[in-house]
């Protein structure tokens, strides 16, 4: 585990909706249950989907940060 | 359409069916989901689908009837979601009809009753879906399918605000709506909501993140509760939103807004009452939006109060 808690980070700042919730999906699927993947989201449209997308996939969002115009979110394998 | 043609005047005609003289009225058949086409003894039969739904087995035989009887081996998916089978021989209807009955598809109808209802995929299996458009749509096929009023009668269900199924294009329609509740103690200030939010309903406090709502802008779609981590934002209650008096047509009328939360097990009673109601001020040809023009909302609503009642905001 890194020092910020996290197990692996996907930077998806650019990455158009639905490409990026795909990203995350296929990287919490290389994950163990319980491990904690950092996600970068842009504002608009990508904050307004992945997060449900998250969700309704059986996982958790354990923190969120707001820097600048883009999110920090920890996701947990669910 | 095709019933101002001239040739539809003459509606009696006397066909040999099976070897056995019979009278056909045309104007039945209309009513029984016969269209008469352009082209001489052709006919569109057109099956009746609630929601647009079909099991693939039964896709599988009606595919088989189609191409049976379709003088031209095509279809087509009408603009209400039920499946038409075109260029069909009158004098073949009997035999159809035996065949679609064994597979347990029913043919649907057109003229003035309570037409297919049309619905969404709604909760069953779109993301966005609040209310369970398919069930919905089914019970008013099984209920009110085929009710004679004074013109045409179209309900329909839309799962969500996005409104897929038109609700404000229709004689009687039904969004989906979710009332959202905020719980302080669960919130931490992530400030998703108000991102997700695309009405500018939730705004986020500068300091602790925690959410500003104004419920006038609010079109209760139920993205907020969808989007927040950590549950602060629960569904409270789930509904309708009830429109009335909707068109499309030459001359396209909007639905208006007369119930904004009504729940599932009152949209029978709804359009049971709205129905009599029909029947009882509407004139014979007159959609239900030109009667409540012609009576006034206040009459209909005041009619419809044992239902609405409860349900908040009647807006005018």
């Amino acid at each position: 585990m890194s020092e910020s808690g996290t197990h692996a980070t996907l930077d998806l700042r650019g990455v158009m909706c639905p490409i990026n919730f795909v990203k995350t999906k296929l990287k919490l699927e290389m994950m163990s249950p319980g491990e904690v993947l950092e996600v970068i989201l842009d504002s608009g449209e990508p904050i307004q989907n992945v997060p449900k997308s998250i969700k309704e996939e059986g996982h958790r969002i354990i923190e969120v940060k707001k820097e600048g115009d883009f999110f920090r979110l920890k996701v947990e394998k669910g | 359409m095709t019933d101002h043609f001239i040739q539809d005047k003459t509606t009696k005609v006397t066909v040999n069916l099976e070897g056995a003289e019979q009278k056909m009225d045309f104007n039945d058949l209309k009513s029984g989901g016969f269209i008469k086409q352009r082209q001489k003894d052709l006919f569109t039969v057109r099956l009746r689908c609630p929601g647009g739904k079909l099991t693939t087995e039964k896709l599988i035989e009606i595919s088989k009837i189609a191409h049976k009887y379709s003088k031209k081996g095509v279809v087509h998916f009408s603009f209400r979601q039920s499946l038409e089978i075109l260029y069909v021989d009158y004098k073949e209807f009997n035999a159809i009809v035996a065949e679609l009955e064994k597979i347990g598809q029913k043919v649907a109808s057109c003229g003035p009753r309570v037409r297919v209802p049309t619905a969404c995929g709604g909760c069953e299996y779109n993301p966005n879906g609040l209310t369970d458009t398919q069930k919905m749509a089914e019970m008013v096929d099984q209920t009110f399918f085929g009710t004679p009023t004074p013109h045409k009668f179209k309900t329909s269900f839309s799962g969500c605000p996005i409104d897929c199924a038109r609700t404000k294009e229709m004689d009687l329609g039904f969004q989906g709506v979710v009332d959202p509740k905020w719980e302080e103690e669960a919130c931490t200030g992530c400030t998703i909501c108000s991102e997700a939010c695309k009405e500018g309903a939730i705004e986020s406090d500068p300091d602790t993140g925690k959410p500003i709502f104004d419920p006038l802008k609010c079109i209760w779609c139920g993205d907020c509760i969808r989007a927040c981590p950590t549950e602060a934002w629960r569904p409270k209650r789930y509904g309708h939103i009830v429109r009335i008096g909707g068109k499309h047509g030459r001359h396209p009328m909007e639905a208006v807004e007369v119930c904004s939360f009504l729940p599932d097990e009152k949209v029978a009673d709804a359009i049971r009452l709205t129905i009599e109601w029909y029947n009882a001020n509407g004139k014979r040809g007159e959609r239900i939006g030109n009667t409540l023009k012609r009576v006034g909302l206040d009459n209909y609503l005041k009619f419809m109060e044992p239902v609405f009642r409860n349900n908040e905001t009647v807006k005018a």
